[in-house]
């Protein structure tokens, strides 16, 4: 199972061209904020950049505060999200301890789900998906 | 998000009221620099001086803003201080995609503060803050600061003044995220009189996008087209500072305030030295994946022991020619540590460094003493240099304080005009000969950007003035076009018409496939009309001796041409700005 590493972040430019990927590949919005991936400086551009993604946590903290399920553990770490099923609580987002999950003004959690279509959209290669390592059997999580 | 009128947010900082007003005019003007017009003759006072209160600070987006890679700048319209005529100037950073996340077209600030104030927008938010504690705040020092004022960190833009613009500089640029600009004919300073020491904008919201594939895929197709092509290696390898050898071959580069058009030293401040010697990373706007902002580091000594500081100071070709060549200062690191105080002061780099090339010369020929200057001006001397622009921002004295007005207004009471390098405003780095000069001296932004007249000169060593004005009539009104979108200048070899109209009509603006170049043609007269309303001239526009004396690949320069062109190119701008009655 493979996982989003904002690996090479030193090399960004601060182009949002990921996030910009991100919101209008899967989320169908034109946003460098409703999205699994945001950019943000820290503190002014002479400090370079940071990627706001989720790091495939497991067991993810956002799923176990997640009351509905609408975000599920992934099996080797990660969250699978099923937005019909998000009663806008905010409750993943004040869980995440890296804040990888940007609510908009609704209160819809934006959560990176690992399918690495930013990853085609950095023009300086800062971004890669990686294999995690497998999880036992016997410590599986909800994959469904 | 897809509409056919503008979005905008009107802020008059003396009542403290904002007003969100749709104004119609998408398929007239299309955004950024025809919406800028149409703003200042809804907004602004023909009739009255750059610094009425009431006199509009205008900030416009395009259509394509956000949608597309590069659609990454922002127009900022005003009356300008330098010549106290209609005028705008660009920059990108995180302004544009700012603006259009905010869901504005436009943002429009009128009125006067009590005091120095910051405002802040966004989509939900409109905010002003007493900031008096940050008056005599350097830029860099004053953005600091206001990050921790506003939130919406990475996804924000935040626009401020130095000195120079609270002291109402004629050119005092706005900065821009640190690392851009509106730098050209006083934008720091239509903030500054306004008591306006920043605004931020955050980007905070998202919008649907158009159904179906035609977007997505022609998005991919651009981005592609502009990162894994040639087309942008030029902007993201040395930046434009490749320029700084290719000119110098040409007898092009502008030297020891044009005493020269080529230097030996010239390769110790070209683009290759910079990139080996001092580029510490690259930066782009937002919305840009071609990462043209070339970062530079200082480091300094402070102390004995080993105890070092270090800078992070942009830099580009303009920068470089002002700064460098122009005042015959030919180390890179002492180049960036100019330009480090200029970016703290405020001041627009280009003014900047041509003011301080004439005053050397001024001094050195004793039209000026040190009396005025303060400091022994010595070309190369760039410890300085330094000292000498923290006088021109502050201003020290009266010499500084009209310095600070312009090379030629102070030029006019001291002498000296005949080698103030002042086209228009203190010329861009290109003494490429006729074409170039006229371009500059009476194009409407007297900027290098208005058309490739440098370009031209490159190519041509013919002296058709007929053939010279065609093509500086058509390519301006190209890259009106462009400013309308307001793409990024250096993507105009990718965003031709066909490219751009097809870009509209995906995103919903089809119905203006087919008008651009009429589009263009109305802004393009609108402009005009609107500096000849406030007194421009054209036709008494002067190109200063200097320009006269110089010699080129192409020889001496030919007078006569020059003036044949700059005859022609007049009775055209009179024309296009005469009569709006003829518009259909």
């Amino acid at each position: 199972m493979k996982a989003l590493r904002a690996a090479r972040m030193e090399r960004c430019i601060g182009c949002h061209s990921c996030s910009l990927a991100c919101a209008r590949q899967v989320h169908k919005v034109l946003s460098w904020n409703k999205a699994g991936i945001r950019i943000s400086s820290s503190g002014g551009l002479t400090t370079g950049f940071e990627a706001r993604v989720c790091l495939a946590c497991r067991p993810a903290p956002c799923a176990a505060a997640c009351p509905t399920g609408s975000l599920s553990q992934r099996r080797d770490g990660g969250v699978i999200q099923k937005k019909d099923l998000c009663i806008r609580c905010g409750q993943c987002a004040e869980a995440c301890p890296v804040d990888a999950i940007f609510l908009d003004h609704q209160v819809n959690p934006y959560v990176c789900i690992h399918c690495g279509q930013c990853v085609a959209y950095c023009p300086h290669d800062c971004l890669e998906m990686v294999e995690l390592p497998r999880t036992s059997a016997k410590e599986e999580g909800n994959d469904d | 998000m897809i509409r056919d009128f503008f979005r905008v947010m009107v802020v008059n900082l003396t009542t403290g009221r904002t007003n969100i007003e749709n104004i119609p005019g998408r398929d007239e003007f299309l955004g950024g620099s025809g919406l800028a017009a149409r703003l200042f003759e809804i907004y602004g006072f023909i009739d009255r001086d750059w610094d009425d209160p009431e006199q509009p600070l205008i900030f416009t987006i395009g259509p394509l803003t956000g949608y597309f890679p590069l659609m990454s700048k922002t127009c900022c319209a005003f009356r300008s201080p330098y010549h106290n005529q209609y005028t705008e100037s660009y920059a990108g950073g995180k302004s544009a995609l700012s603006l259009r996340f905010a869901d504005l077209d436009a943002l429009v600030v009128i009125g006067r503060a009590e005091r120095l104030t910051a405002l802040c927008v966004g989509s939900r938010r409109v905010e002003t803050r007493d900031v008096e504690y940050l008056r005599g705040f350097d830029a860099l020092q004053t953005g600091r600061v206001l990050r921790k004022i506003f939130p919406g960190s990475g996804r924000r833009s935040i626009m401020r003044i130095g000195p120079a613009g609270e002291n109402l500089s004629a050119y005092a640029c706005i900065n821009v995220d640190t690392f851009r600009h509106f730098g050209r004919m006083g934008g720091g300073t239509a903030m500054g009189v306004k008591n306006l020491k920043a605004i931020c904008i955050l980007g905070d919201r998202g919008f649907p996008l158009p159904e179906g594939k035609a977007y997505p895929k022609l998005y991919k197709h651009i981005y592609e087209q502009l990162t894994t092509t040639e087309m942008m290696a030029k902007y993201h390898g040395l930046g434009t500072a490749v320029n700084i050898n290719p000119l110098n071959a040409l007898q092009s580069l502008p030297w020891k305030n044009l005493q020269q058009t080529s230097s030996p030293d010239a390769v110790k401040i070209s683009g290759e030295t910079f990139a080996d010697d001092t580029l510490l990373r690259n930066a782009a706007c937002a919305g840009c994946p071609v990462g043209c902002i070339h970062v530079g580091f200082v480091r300094e000594q402070f102390q004995t022991n080993n105890q070092y500081l270090y800078r992070q100071v942009g830099y580009d070709y303009e920068p470089i020619f002002s700064c460098g060549g122009m005042l015959e200062v030919t180390d890179a690191s002492e180049v960036l540590r100019i330009l480090d105080v200029i970016e703290k002061e405020g001041l627009d780099c280009m003014s900047a460094g041509v003011a301080l090339a004439w005053a050397t010369e001024a001094l050195e020929k004793g039209v000026i003493t040190e009396k005025e200057t303060l400091e022994p001006l010595k070309w190369g001397d760039s410890e300085t240099y330094m000292r000498a622009v923290e006088h021109l921002g502050r201003p020290d004295n009266d010499f500084y304080r009209l310095l600070a007005q312009g090379t030629m207004k102070c030029a006019r009471e001291y002498g000296g005009e005949d080698f103030a390098c002042v086209l228009g405003q203190e010329m861009a780095g290109y003494a490429t000969g006729e074409v170039f000069f006229v371009a500059e001296g009476l194009g409407f932004r007297h900027s290098h950007l208005d058309a490739g007249g440098y370009a031209y000169d490159q190519k041509h060593d013919e002296k058709d003035a007929d053939k010279a004005l065609g093509f500086l009539l058509k390519d301006g009104r190209e890259r009106i076009v462009l400013n309308c979108m307001v793409g990024c200048m250096f993507s105009r070899g990718v965003y031709k018409e066909d490219l751009l109209a097809e870009a509209l009509a995906s995103i919903g603006y089809g119905e203006l496939n087919g008008s651009l170049d009429d589009i263009g043609k109305r802004v393009q007269r609108m402009r005009w009309r609107l500096r000849l309303q406030m007194g421009y001239r054209p036709d008494e526009a002067k190109i200063p001796k200097r320009y006269t004396e110089i010699t080129t690949w192409k020889g001496p320069v030919d007078v006569d041409y020059m003036e044949a062109l700059r005859r022609a190119y007049a009775a055209r701008i009179l024309e296009m700005g005469a009569a709006p009655e003829e518009e259909s």
